[in-house]
Parts: C-alpha cells; sequence; structure tokens
C-alpha cells in the first residue's frame, strides 16, 4: 500500500510498520550456474533501519544489486513502495540510493561534478543548496574542487555516499559502507544515517561489523548461502543477547537436577558434573544469589564456576557456521 | 524523455572530452595534417584530376570520413566501455533512465564530439587545399549521419568488450581496412573491374561517396543509394543497442 504525502506528524508512527521494500521469492542464479539467492523473502518497513549480516559470499550484495536494478532476478519480485522494480523501473529506481560495495568512482571529475551529475542522473534539478547541504554533512565541502582521484579511500567511500544522497532518496543502501572508515568517521557515518532515518529515510545496510548492526538497526537480518535465514527486531535479539550464563563444576555429580532447585532455569550436562544456570543481564540478580545459598543449604559442593555472555557475534558466528 | 538526467549524462561525457582536449581532438587533426601533406601535397602534385576535382581536394571527404568513423568508433566505445570497467556503470544501471536516455546522451556526446572533429578537420583542409562545398546542408547531413551511426556501433563495442583489446580489434581490424579500401584516396572507378565489384559490398564506399559528392557532386554511386545505405546502417545498430538493453547483455549480470 501506498500512501503519499504524510505529515511529519503521523509519518513517524503510523507509517512505522508499512511496508516500503517487498521482497518475494527472489532467487538468483548467475551465468556461471551458481545459484546466489535461495527464493529470499523480506519486507522492510518505511522508515527503519535494517541490518543485513551474513559472512562473505552469502549473497548480500546480489540482492541489493537486484533491488537496485544492477542485476536481473531469476525469478521473484520486488516491489518498492508499490512500483514493481521492471515494470515501473522509473518509479521505483527515483526512490532509490545507493552506495556500493565498491569504490567505484569517476578519476578526474571534481567532487561538486560528480555529485551534481548523480542527481541529475536521477532527473532532479539542479539544486546547489542541497549538493552544499550533502557534502558538508559528509565533511566533503573542503574538497568540493578536487579531483576525485586526489581524495582517500574513507573520503571516496563518503564520496559514494554523498553521491546516493544527491537525488534525496527514500530508500538508501548502504553496502558495507563502514569498510575501511575510520572510527571517529564511522561514528559519524552512524549519526548521519540516524539522521536519515529521522527524516523518514529507510536504511538497508550490510556490514561485517557486528557492533555497528547493534548500534544501528531496528531489525537485523541474517544470510547464509543465498538464504534468508533469520529476521528479527533488535531489541528481540539483544534479550538473546543479554542472556548470560553461570556454570557450575560440582564436586560429585547429580543424576538429575533435584526436585528443590526446579524453579530455577538449569541445564545438567549429561555427565551431571556441570549444572549451566541461564539468566537475563538485566533481571533477576537476586534469584541467582538465593540460587547459591539454595545449593549450599542442599550441601551440593562447587568446585568451581565461570560465568559465559553471548554476544551478538556468538549468535550470528553459531548461526552461519555450517 | 528525463530532461535532467540527458542533460547530466550528455553534459558529464562532454566534460570528459573536455579533459582530454589534447588527445580527442589536437591528434586527429595533426595526424590528417600529414596525410595532407604526404598525399595531398607531395603525392598529388603528381597525381591528375580525380573526376574534375585536383587530387588534393578529392581526398578531403574521405579523410573527413575516416577520421569520422574511427574517432566515433572510440570515442562511444570508450564512453561506455570505461565505466563498465571502473565500475561506475553501476550508476547509470541504477538510475531510473529508459536504454533510449542512456543511448541518446553516450551517443549523442560521443557523435558531437566526432563532427566538432570534422568540422575542425574541414578547416585545417582549407589551409592546404582549396575547397568547395556544393551541398552544404547534405555535407552536413552525412557528417552527422555517419558520426551517430557509427558512435552507435561504438556503442555497441563498448558493450560487447571485455578488455582492452576486444575495444580495440574491431576499429583496427574491420574499419579501418573499410575505410582505406572505401576509397578515401582514390576512386573506386580507378580500380580493376573485379575489385570494383567486391569494394561494392564495403559499406563505407556509399558513405564516402555520399560525402563527397555532397562536396563536388560528383559520386561513385548514387546518392540515393548512398543515403539508403547510410540510413540502413544507423536502423541496424540502433536495433543491435535496443537488443542489448533490453536482455541486459554484458550490463547486468
Ligand atoms: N557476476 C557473478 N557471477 C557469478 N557468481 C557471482 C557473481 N557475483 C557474485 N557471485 C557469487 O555469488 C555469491 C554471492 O555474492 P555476493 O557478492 O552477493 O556476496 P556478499 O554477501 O555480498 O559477500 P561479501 O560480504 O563478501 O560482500 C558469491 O558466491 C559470489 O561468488
Ligand atoms: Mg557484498
Amino acid at each position: 500500500m501506498r500512501v503519499h504525502g504524510q505529515s511529519e506528524t503521523d509519518g513517524m508512527t503510523y507509517s512505522y510498520m508499512q511496508t516500503i521494500l517487498k521482497i518475494d521469492n527472489l532467487s538468483k542464479v548467475y551465468a556461471s550456474g551458481f545459484q546466489a539467492l535461495k527464493s529470499v523473502n523480506l519486507d522492510i518497513h518505511k522508515g527503519e533501519i535494517f541490518a543485513l549480516l551474513g559472512p562473505n559470499g552469502a549473497g548480500k550484495t546480489t540482492l541489493i544489486s537486484i533491488v537496485c536494478g544492477i542485476a536481473n532476478a531469476s525469478t521473484g519480485s520486488v516491489m518498492v513502495d508499490g512500483y514493481d522494480i521492471r515494470r515501473n523501473y522509473r518509479a521505483a529506481r527515483s526512490l532509490i540510493g545507493l552506495v556500493p560495495q565498491e569504490l567505484t568512482t569517476d578519476a578526474f571529475a571534481s567532487v561538486w561534478a560528480t555529485v551534481s551529475f548523480s542527481r541529475g542522473l536521477f532527473n532532479k534539478p539542479p539544486d546547489p543548496d542541497h549538493i552544499e547541504k550533502v557534502l558538508k554533512s559528509l565533511s566533503l565541502w573542503d574538497k568540493r574542487r578536487n579531483k576525485v582521484i586526489t581524495l582517500s579511500g574513507g573520503m571516496k567511500r563518503r564520496l559514494l555516499i554523498a553521491k546516493a544522497l544527491a537525488h534525496e532518496p527514500r530508500i538508501l543502501f548502504l553496502d558495507e559502507p563502514t569498510a575501511g572508515v575510520d572510527v571517529d568517521l564511522r561514528r559519524d557515518m552512524w549519526k548521519l544515517v540516524r539522521g536519515l532515518r529521522e527524516s523518514g529515510v529507510t536504511v538497508i545496510l550490510t556490514t561485517h561489523y557486528i557492533n555497528e548492526a547493534e548500534e544501528m538497526a531496528d531489525r537485523i537480518g541474517v544470510m547464509r548461502a543465498g538464504e534468508l535465514i533469520l529476521v528479527k527486531d533488535k531489541v528481540e535479539l539483544m534479550q538473546d543477547l543479554g542472556k548470560k550464563r553461570l556454570s557450575l563444576l560440582l564436586q560429585d555429580p547429580l543424576r538429575q537436577i533435584p526436585k528443590e532447585l526446579s524453579m530455577y532455569p538449569l541445564e545438567l550436562s549429561p555427565d551431571g558434573s556441570e549444572l549451566t544456570y541461564t539468566y537475563d543481564t538485566q533481571a533477576e540478580r537476586m534469584s541467582i544469589v538465593g540460587f547459591i545459598n539454595r545449593l549450599g543449604d542442599m550441601g551440593i559442593e562447587v568446585r568451581d564456576l565461570r560465568t559465559t555472555q553471548s554476544s551478538l557475534e556468538d549468535i550470528f558466528v553459531n548461526l552461519v557456521k555450517e | 524523455m528525463n530532461i535532467y538526467a540527458v542533460r547530466a549524462m550528455y553534459a558529464f561525457e562532454m566534460a570528459r572530452t573536455a579533459r582530454t582536449l589534447m588527445q580527442s581532438i589536437v591528434a586527429p587533426v595533426i595526424s590528417t595534417s600529414l596525410y595532407f601533406i604526404v598525399f595531398g601535397s607531395a603525392i598529388g602534385s603528381r597525381m591528375p584530376t580525380v573526376g574534375g576535382v585536383s587530387y588534393g581536394a578529392f581526398i578531403v571527404p574521405g579523410l573527413i570520413m575516416l577520421s569520422l568513423l574511427t574517432q566515433s568508433i572510440s570515442n562511444a566505445s570508450f564512453g561506455i566501455y570505461f565505466p563498465k570497467f571502473t565500475g561506475t556503470i553501476y550508476e547509470l544501471l541504477s538510475a531510473p533512465v529508459s536504454t533510449l536516455e542512456i543511448v541518446v546522451s553516450y551517443v549523442g556526446a560521443a557523435a558531437t564530439k566526432s563532427i566538432i572533429l570534422g568540422l575542425i578537420i574541414l578547416a585545417t583542409a582549407t589551409l592546404f587545399v582549396p575547397l568547395r562545398v556544393d551541398h552544404p546542408l547534405w555535407m552536413l547531413a552525412f557528417l552527422f549521419l555517419t558520426a551517430v551511426t557509427f558512435s552507435l556501433v561504438g556503442f555497441i563495442i563498448g558493450i560487447w568488450a571485455n578488455g582492452f583489446e576486444k575495444l580495440q580489434v574491431v576499429p583496427l581490424v574491420i574499419v579501418t581496412p573499410l575505410t582505406f579500401l572505401g576509397g578515401s584516396f582514390y576512386s573506386i572507378g580507378m580500380l580493376p573491374p573485379f575489385w570494383r565489384t567486391v569494394a561494392l559490398f564495403n559499406p563505407v564506399v556509399y558513405l564516402i561517396s555520399g560525402f563527397r559528392w555532397s562536396f563536388y557532386g560528383v559520386a561513385e554511386v548514387g546518392v540515393g543509394i548512398s543515403l539508403i545505405v547510410t540510413l540502413a546502417f544507423f536502423l541496424v545498430s540502433l536495433i543491435i543497442v535496443g537488443w542489448i538493453f533490453k536482455t541486459g547483455y554484458r550490463l547486468k549480470t
């Protein structure tokens, strides 16, 4: 469904769950015969920041390329704000800005010229004020007269972002925007992306820095070998992330978890020598104390203990392995 | 037509030309001047007139065509091959522009450049030989049509090529021989009968003949046939380009 011309006030809340990008059953077989995407289904909500994670070769770039019109899908459909990317490619593509993974820029044109070109290419009338704003927001204003070839790698990355923003897209794809970008700039970039979201832009980014996804994303999708294996709200995922495990090595193995301890979230290792208590970091501090006291009361002796915390990275690594 | 988009693409290509002014304008002017000195003055002074036209003047249209063909092809093929090579083609493919708009802009820019070049060579030629142009409008029409057609051919080559060798090979192996054998420096009437018949299968003969007719009013083949062959060339190129974009041939994976 499409709703045009929303006011600022109803925009944020009302439109939040509106689907702006709908990917159905998308598959891609490259000419080599390699299947890079296997029936991917994904709905992107208007105004969200969506992080697409996955190991090298998972198919992230392929997915983005199809949506943006750079690669042809083998089967399936993509709708951008209600417009089919093939039948209504003009309307669909006008809404999209793309920052590619590879640093591909003209060499000899000036920064100003190449960003202005991008705006024109998307059939927008020249707007020097907008270009100025974009260049300033990416700290490229001082470089506007420089030839692209004289920019550093991180500056080129920002130039690509400036080019993608030149035509005021409603959906921005950032394919590894922070690869090769220093820590300060990375934080600036996060700020910029949040600013874009604030102004109603939907952002889809890929990254290999899990903490970046943690920092930025509203939702997270994980790809593996051409399949989208998980799409989840970050907060929910963080709840998994927030889990801590307290492992107790017992002096004498237990046969089973004693009835008296059944109210605790416990697991017993198969050999009965290790008792694992899984708990939420935010809450239940008190019940750990209670639990340990209880063990003492019951005469269960603990030889050693350790705590572990699963990070998003752990979850991610577990998800994508094998 | 997305007018801003076409304007942006065209202007960007023309700016590229301006940046490489030396190689794109000066080099062909120098090489054409050399042709005049060698063929026109040195050899031509010992040659009789061809169809009532002095040899030096006779070769002018052929020389312009030679440059027009090779430059249109190389301008247009580089123009589209380069973004493919550097990867900046992604922007073109992701933009809300149609096939037609891309072709109009890129081919238009390449053709503009070679037309300017053709006119510069024409101006250079007047320094060496007395020239007359009987049918200036036809002259411009042939100039325009040839530049556009061979820019389309170049565009196709640029898309087809997946390496710099391929980019060079068609102009070198096909176009240059066809042009040299197409009567740039002689009238095909000077050829033995057998080769004259062979020459008539060379489409460049018709282009040069028509173009020369617009200068001196003499032609090897009827000017109508020249026009038809040129237009046919143009349409075939156009159809191939249309097919390329429709299928995404060598542009989209
Ligand atoms: N043009 C192509 N022809 C054949 N196979 C390709 C092509 N492009 C990509 N692939 C293959 O498709 C798979 C997915 O590639 P893709 O670039 O989408 O991965 P990715 O998730 O973006 O990886 P990365 O994190 O390294 O960027 C890879 O196995 C890759 O080798
Ligand atoms: Mg990638």
